[in-house]
């Protein structure tokens, strides 16, 4: 055990200044981006804030149903089948009736891979909706993969309006990603009042534009819908959509050269011009709602017919507001609402704290420790020591290479390596002492000491390496940080016991192998 | 070595450690576990004072008025820094906000707001759900791989040890009402790892002199091989509790429930491995033949 040769010393030293270059390389500035590496800091370190948004998907259900009935209309009127009383029948499924002759054959119908009625999901081995029959009433719910099927692309659609919005606002490094198939996790660094995020985050930015209707009671076709800033009473909107969001091609903020009335300017593409003309050449003198997320933003009378496809809306803006809801309309709606189900916001000044916090706390641990080692075992604690050292700047070097983040239980995970890592030196150093009791030859008793008390470390060590692994897939944020340190913790500290320690005991025992060796 | 008659103390540590089992049961049944946002769900601030006058009263005075429920403040560490939490039942996007413009009015401005978390129920549900899969796979990953190293009797040790020290850590937490949050968890998971490890070390020692020692009764077998390692038990108990010690007293407010934990977990889970882990052995009646079945 105590025999190197040469070139694993060499292979050794090397390895070490591999390590310490990329511990070091924290510290400096290289230009070449492979050895310009860093460990990225953690929310809980630099300050910013953790979003975790979920998408409401029971409109997309609906909606997805609704076109199913129009679809699902058309379709059996062209095949000339008869059927009746087609609606939606709780909140999964749709139910229709038919005549008895035609049972067998909308039952084909909609086993059938290739037809259009119900999409076959191949990678699911799966129908879009499962169908049931009693008689000659159908009642057709949408699978289990047919809702996985919805909810996957509504988040598609929803993560790349989320990607837009945060871009816009300009953040610093925004990290977004999917989370199962209805959530969206955001991560944005240096941000320590996510408000305006969280603002633009929870708004749907559904935009219409429909006439007010003239009648003051509730009327078939009409909603009640209020004021966003509660200036007038709820009047009665027509429920025909003139135009939506999705005929918009720019908005901007602007201030109004004559009004002096911050607004947002918007422009619309050649299909919306169309429309906006023709509503508003028959339609002068009406009021046209402008509504956003069901609320209305204002409300004017149309002066003139508009054209060229332009306008502006008003509605007591500051300029903050004003280019935010521009913002939120040159990125699009969502598909569905969002909530935000969980935060965490740390400010820059707490994230500061908590890394010289970190730090005190690892200087004085180590210390301690190195304090203890030298007190009990001398100068093999000094070869406990310089591994130790050694350990850390592993550790160090690996979270650099890897580019890992490092939250503040991660710190305490290394911390708490620094304890556990002369574990493995204590149990050498003190079966050695068992050894030489009965043995005389000292490089055999250190020989078999390194030896016999290999089974006891792989053991010790691989039962925690267990802990953390598992605190790996199962822990979440910060708690991951503290999983990584303390896993690769438990790697480096065997390499640094087995390579630097045990090199160190070799060259010491070798050159005093003529004198009693104390332990 | 030392030759300390650990063995006479055999029964009376099992009866000590089986009577604070039971207390802590009773006292997760009857008083159970102060669960933090993370496990119940609602709103923690962290809020700084940089304005002398205000302080935990006038705090209290001004958060009572903002309607939001039963609204629980403490010092954080320092005297200016204070921790706020409330449990409010459903989504309020303006929350944070609401909140800010109310203590401008009642107290100013001179404070700042260092942490905002916020767990909605489905959250924190899920959280308390993963935390206790995770303490449980973990368990279950330790009993497999002690399973696979050694024989039966000592599974049975090595795990009722570490269900000793998880059960008295988390009796302890409801006792004195500390909070548990997620880092308990990985404090929680780390004890049960650092609890094996001392374990596994001191039955590997007596799985070598159970085939050294043939003539030897468990009883004393066990003793000798707790002697033998008990430098190293002790030796890297305190090199841990002095990483942890520093942690606990210099690395922060955050970390001290966490730090807290591992304190105690590592006391017990040294003090289990000797005097849970070792009986267990005795009373399972394990000798040379049980480990020489496994090699043939």
């Amino acid at each position: 055990m105590l025999y190197f040769s040469k070139l694993r010393i060499f292979t050794i030293l090397i390895a070490s200044l591999f390590f310490l270059f990329f511990t070091l390389s924290n510290f400096t500035k290289l230009d070449d981006s492979f050895f310009n590496k860093k460990i990225n800091l953690g929310l809980d370190l630099q300050g910013g804030s953790y979003l975790l948004l979920e998408i409401d998907n029971k409109p997309v259900i609906t909606k997805e149903l609704q076109n199913k009935i129009t679809f699902l209309k058309t379709y059996f009127k062209d095949k000339n089948i008869n059927i009746f009383n087609l609606k939606i029948y709780n909140q999964n499924s749709i139910r229709f009736e038919t005549d008895e002759t035609n049972v067998e054959l909308i039952k084909d119908i909609f086993v059938d891979k290739e037809d259009p009625v119900n999409p076959f999901y191949e990678k699911y081995k799966s129908h879009q909706f499962d169908l049931e029959n009693q008689n000659n009433i159908f009642t057709i719910t949408l699978s289990k993969y047919g809702i996985i099927e919805l909810k996957n692309s509504s988040l598609d659609q929803a993560i790349e309006i989320v990607r837009r919005r945060i871009d816009e606002v300009g953040t610093n490094e925004p990290n977004i990603l999917k989370r199962g198939n209805d959530r969206i996790l955001v991560e944005l660094p240096g941000l320590d009042d996510p408000m305006r995020i969280k603002n633009l985050l929870g708004k749907t930015a559904n935009l219409t534009f429909r006439f007010v209707s003239k009648s003051t009671e509730a009327e078939f076709g009409t909603d009640l819908m209020e004021f966003e800033d509660g200036s007038e009473s709820p009047v009665y909107i027509n429920k025909r959509i003139i135009l939506s969001g999705e005929n918009l091609l720019d908005a901007q903020p602007r201030v109004d050269s004559q009004t002096n009335e911050t607004v947002v300017t918007f422009s619309l593409d050649r299909v919306g011009a169309k429309r906006f003309g023709k509503a508003t050449i028959s339609g002068v003198g009406k009021r046209f709602a402008i509504i956003l997320d069901d609320k209305i933003i204002s409300a004017p009378v149309i002066q003139e017919a508009i054209v060229d496809g332009s306008g502006q809306i008003t509605g007591g803006f500051t300029f903050q507001s004003a280019t935010d809801l521009a913002l939120l309309l040159r990125s699009g709606a969502l598909p569905a609402p969002m909530n935000i189900i969980e935060e965490r916001t740390v400010g820059p000044g707490l994230g500061k704290d908590s890394i010289k916090a970190g730090v005190l706390a690892l200087i004085i641990g180590f210390s301690l420790v190195i304090a203890f080692m030298i007190f009990k075992y001398k100068i093999f604690g000094l070869i406990a020591n310089t591994a130790l050292i050694f350990n850390l700047f592993f550790l160090v070097g690996i979270l650099t290479l890897f580019e890992a983040t490092l939250t503040l239980p991660g710190i305490a995970g290394i911390i708490l390596t620094v304890g556990m890592a002369v574990d493995a030196n204590v149990l050498i150093f003190e079966r050695i002492k068992e050894e030489k009791a009965h043995e005389k030859n000292q490089l055999i008793a250190f020989d078999s000491g390194y030896t016999k008390s290999r089974t006891a470390i792989l053991d010790a060590n691989i039962t925690t390496f267990i802990a953390a692994i598992i605190l790996f897939f199962l822990g979440s944020g910060p708690i991951k940080g503290f999983s990584i340190t303390l896993g690769v913790g438990i790697l480096t500290t065997l390499f640094s016991v087995y390579f630097i320690a045990r090199l160190l005991t070799s060259l010491y025992i070798v050159r005093n192998k003529d004198k009693e060796i104390k332990i | 070595m030392k030759n300390i008659q650990f063995n006479k103390y055999y029964k009376l540590f099992t009866l000590i450690s089986s009577g604070l089992a039971i207390i802590s049961i009773l006292l997760l049944i009857f008083k159970g576990l102060n669960f933090g946002i993370d496990f119940k769900g609602g709103t923690l601030i962290e809020l700084r004072a940089i304005d002398k006058q205000i302080n935990i009263s006038s705090l209290r005075s001004s958060f009572s008025k903002m309607n939001l429920g039963d609204v629980a403040i403490k010092n954080f560490g320092e005297d200016y820094d204070f921790l706020i939490k409330f449990e409010k039942k459903g989504p309020e996007k303006d929350l944070i906000q609401n909140i800010k413009k109310d203590l401008n009015a009642s107290i100013g401005s001179g404070y700042e707001i260092r942490r905002v978390e916020n767990v909605g129920p489905k959250v924190s549900a899920e959280l308390l759900k993963g935390g206790l899969i995770a303490i449980a796979v973990s368990l279950g990953a330790m009993l497999f791989y002690i399973w696979i190293r050694f024989e039966w009797q000592f599974s049975i040790g090595a795990i009722l040890a570490l269900f000793h020290d998880v059960l008295i850590t988390m009796g302890i937490f409801s006792l004195i009402g500390l909070e548990v949050n997620l880092s308990i968890v990985a404090a929680i998971l780390t004890i049960v790892g650092y609890s094996m490890n001392d374990t596994v070390v001191i039955f590997d020692r007596v799985r070598e002199n159970l085939k050294k020692h043939i003539d030897l009764k468990i009883f004393d077998l066990t003793n000798l091989s707790i002697n033998e390692t008990l430098s190293r038990t002790i030796i890297t108990s305190v090199t841990t509790l002095l990483a942890l010690l520093s942690i606990f007293l210099f690395g922060g407010e955050i970390l001290k429930g966490f730090s807290f934990a591992m304190i105690l977990g590592v006391i017990l889970g040294t003090y289990s491995s000797i005097f849970i882990a070792n009986p267990i052995l005795v009373n399972l009646k394990v000798n040379y033949k049980t480990i020489v079945k496994e090699e043939n």
